[in-house]
């Protein structure tokens, strides 16, 4: 296997390094950590000094923040309400841009390349992204999935092209036993976890570098979430997965890194056991625990 | 409180709305029982109307009526029966609505979807509204106004050598009468837009999906039954418009082609509709023919009864399949 760069220990020079022993507090040297760390893959999205500014408001919504995203693992975004980490993760595929009056500073990279020099439709076919609320389209379970695929091309790509990639799709989102027997009935007929899993087969069709989350669970029940927590798990060997979540045992279970944010700040950044069990900030201990929210 | 319990432990519904009742202040008891009196009295008149415009339709509605082309006569019984007006009013709502419609949702989804320059959108806005209020005996005479430019010699016909442009025409009166279905399915089709949820159209861009992608295969599907909804709204206001036909499309007794091209010279002629039929023939009218008139008039409320129902079936067809808000 390439030599993967070692996880980014610094995110900006005031901060500690994060790789420490949890016992001693002392900085654990570079290639025991190495060692130590889960195998992830190849870093392909890097957000570096990120500022997004929302007119009309002195504060910036995200400030400056920089955060390494690799294959392989999960990047679970927590904090507070109204701590810029939805904003930070729709900066990500360029959707912040929909929103009249946002501007952003800084630089995000997808496999090295500026994601502002990429063609829009391009970069979000790539970096495609999952929504709070289950939002399948007013069309048949086929046709969400199939929407997805379909280009922009003079011709469309016809039902026999398509097909076994909508299942593909489906397989991959562990939904296509559920629907296999009638892709045909309209989706919002489905139960909302099915629908959430279906919007996830719509992300997927597009064959995406990364995978952006914006609190995919929050709508859905406890079995639902609990599916589609397992969906994540399996997801994050081929992709790059960033979630924001509200809920702290869920960034627990899902996330191998965490993002700490308050304020627009990145607080802290550290794997996930060791952000939760050890916390350098006092913000981050204060938050994990429970102190504030 | 002790309160009254009905047979087997459980309160009536009736000594529950008496206890229900005692609860509230006398002045919104006076309230309550003004609105139940006006509503009643609302209803009694719709069925009265309901009622004495099917009496007197049914007396006089029959199939020879109904098939019979009009005919001049001095006599009820000469003066024929109301097809070319039935016909009528069906080419104009099929011209009125062919027009309203691109123009209503295509403005709608603009000002929602673009929406730039802002100043321009409200223009548009306020442009509409003042169409949905302006009464449509304005509006007729000024399309009159319109069609009789020479410009438009075409749309009608021209008195000969070189006369004056006519300027009443179905082309004329189904344009101008687009300008009434406007406002009613540019309200339901934006209002549909703005209740789509700001996350469903992100979940298209999300895919790479162009604007005018996410408009055509999401949005416009999505606010399908609204449109429906608004154009149903719409052609019931077309059907029952009567100033606009009397004015633009000279409300003669019989369709009168404008010019010798098969087909469209019908559409550069004249002709009525079952409202002009009704104001011709209304025993104020000249044509004094009140058991007809009664006749077509039962026979519009039908068509636009239709529309209504239909409304509420496109309605009930929406609830089972709605996004999530």
């Amino acid at each position: 296997m390439a030599e993967f760069p070692p996880p980014v220990r610094r995110i900006s020079s005031e901060q500690a390094p994060n790789v420490v022993d949890p016992a001693t507090r002392q900085e654990i040297p570079e290639p025991i950590a190495r060692a130590l760390a889960p195998s992830y893959g190849p870093e392909r999205l890097r957000i570096d000094e990120v500022s997004i500014h929302y007119a009309g408001s002195a504060r910036p919504a995200v400030n400056r923040v920089t955060l390494p995203v690799r294959q392989g693992e999960v990047l679970a975004l927590i904090g507070p309400s109204g701590c810029g980490k939805t904003t930070l993760l729709r900066s990500l595929n360029r959707l912040v841009e929909l929103t009249p009056g946002a501007t952003r500073d800084g630089r995000i990279l997808l496999d090295g390349d500026d994601i502002d020099q990429l063609e829009i439709t391009r970069l979000r076919r790539r970096v495609s992204m999952i929504f709070q609320q289950p939002n399948p389209f007013p069309m048949s379970i086929f046709d969400n999935v199939a929407y997805a695929i379909r280009e922009q091309a003079m011709r469309r790509p016809g039902k026999a092209v398509l097909q076994p990639r909508v299942e593909k799709a489906l397989r991959r989102a562990g939904l296509w036993d559920e629907v296999a027997d009638d892709l045909g009935r309209p989706a919002l007929r489905l139960s909302g976890g099915q629908q959430q899993r279906l919007c996830i087969a719509r992300a997927l069709a597009v064959e995406p570098d990364v995978l952006l989350m914006d609190e995919p669970c929050s709508a859905l029940d406890p079995i639902s979430t609990g599916v589609v927590e397992e969906l994540i798990h399996e997801l994050r060997q081929n992709l790059a997965i960033v979630i924001v979540t509200h809920n702290l045992a869920q960034a627990r279970r899902v996330g191998d890194h965490v993002a700490f944010m308050y304020l627009g700040d990145l607080v802290e950044y550290a794997p996930t056991e060791e952000l939760f069990t050890n916390p350098r900030a006092d913000r981050t201990r204060d938050y994990v625990q429970g102190a504030f929210g | 409180m002790s309160v009254p319990v009905g047979p087997g432990g459980r309160r009536s519904r009736r000594d529950r709305l008496l206890g229900e009742l005692r609860l509230w202040r006398p002045l919104d008891l006076i309230g309550v029982g003004a609105a139940w009196l006006v509503g009643i009295l609302l209803v009694l008149v719709a069925a009265s109307l309901l009622i004495y415009m099917g009496y007197r339709g049914l007396q006089y509605v029959n199939l020879d009526l109904l098939f019979s082309r009009p005919q001049p006569g001095s006599d009820q019984s000469q003066t024929g029966g109301i097809l070319d007006p039935i016909v009528g009013t069906l080419m104009i709502i099929v011209i009125a609505t062919a027009i309203a419609l691109p123009l209503a949702v295509g403005a709608a989804l603009w000002i929602v979807e673009y929406g730039k320059p802002r100043w321009l959108a409200r223009v548009v806005e306020s442009g509409i509204e003042v169409i949905a209020g302006a009464p449509s005996i304005a509006i007729a005479i000024f399309g009159l106004a319109i069609f009789q430019l020479p410009m438009f010699s075409w749309a009608s016909f021209s008195a000969a050598d070189g006369g004056g442009v006519f300027g009443r025409s179905f082309i004329a009166a189904g344009t101008v009468m687009s300008l009434i279905a406007v406002p009613s399915i540019f309200a339901t089709t934006r209002e549909a837009l703005q209740s789509v949820p700001r996350h469903v159209r992100e979940a298209s861009y999300g895919l790479g999906k162009t604007r005018w992608a996410t408009i055509r295969r999401v949005l416009l599907p999505t606010v399908r039954p609204d449109i429906a909804t608004g154009t149903a709204l719409g052609m019931g206001r077309i059907a029952g418009d009567t100033a606009i036909i009397v004015l633009l499309l000279g409300a003669t007794l019989q369709l009168q082609a404008g010019t010798d091209i098969p087909g469209i010279g019908t559409l550069q002629g004249t002709g009525s509709t079952l409202t002009s039929y009704v104001y011709n023939n209304s025993p104020t009218g000249e044509g004094n023919a009140p058991e007809k008139a009664y006749a077509a008039a039962f026979v519009l409320m039908l068509l636009i009864i239709a529309l209504n129902v239909l409304v509420a079936f496109i309605g009930r067809r929406r609830a089972g399949n709605d996004l999530p808000r």
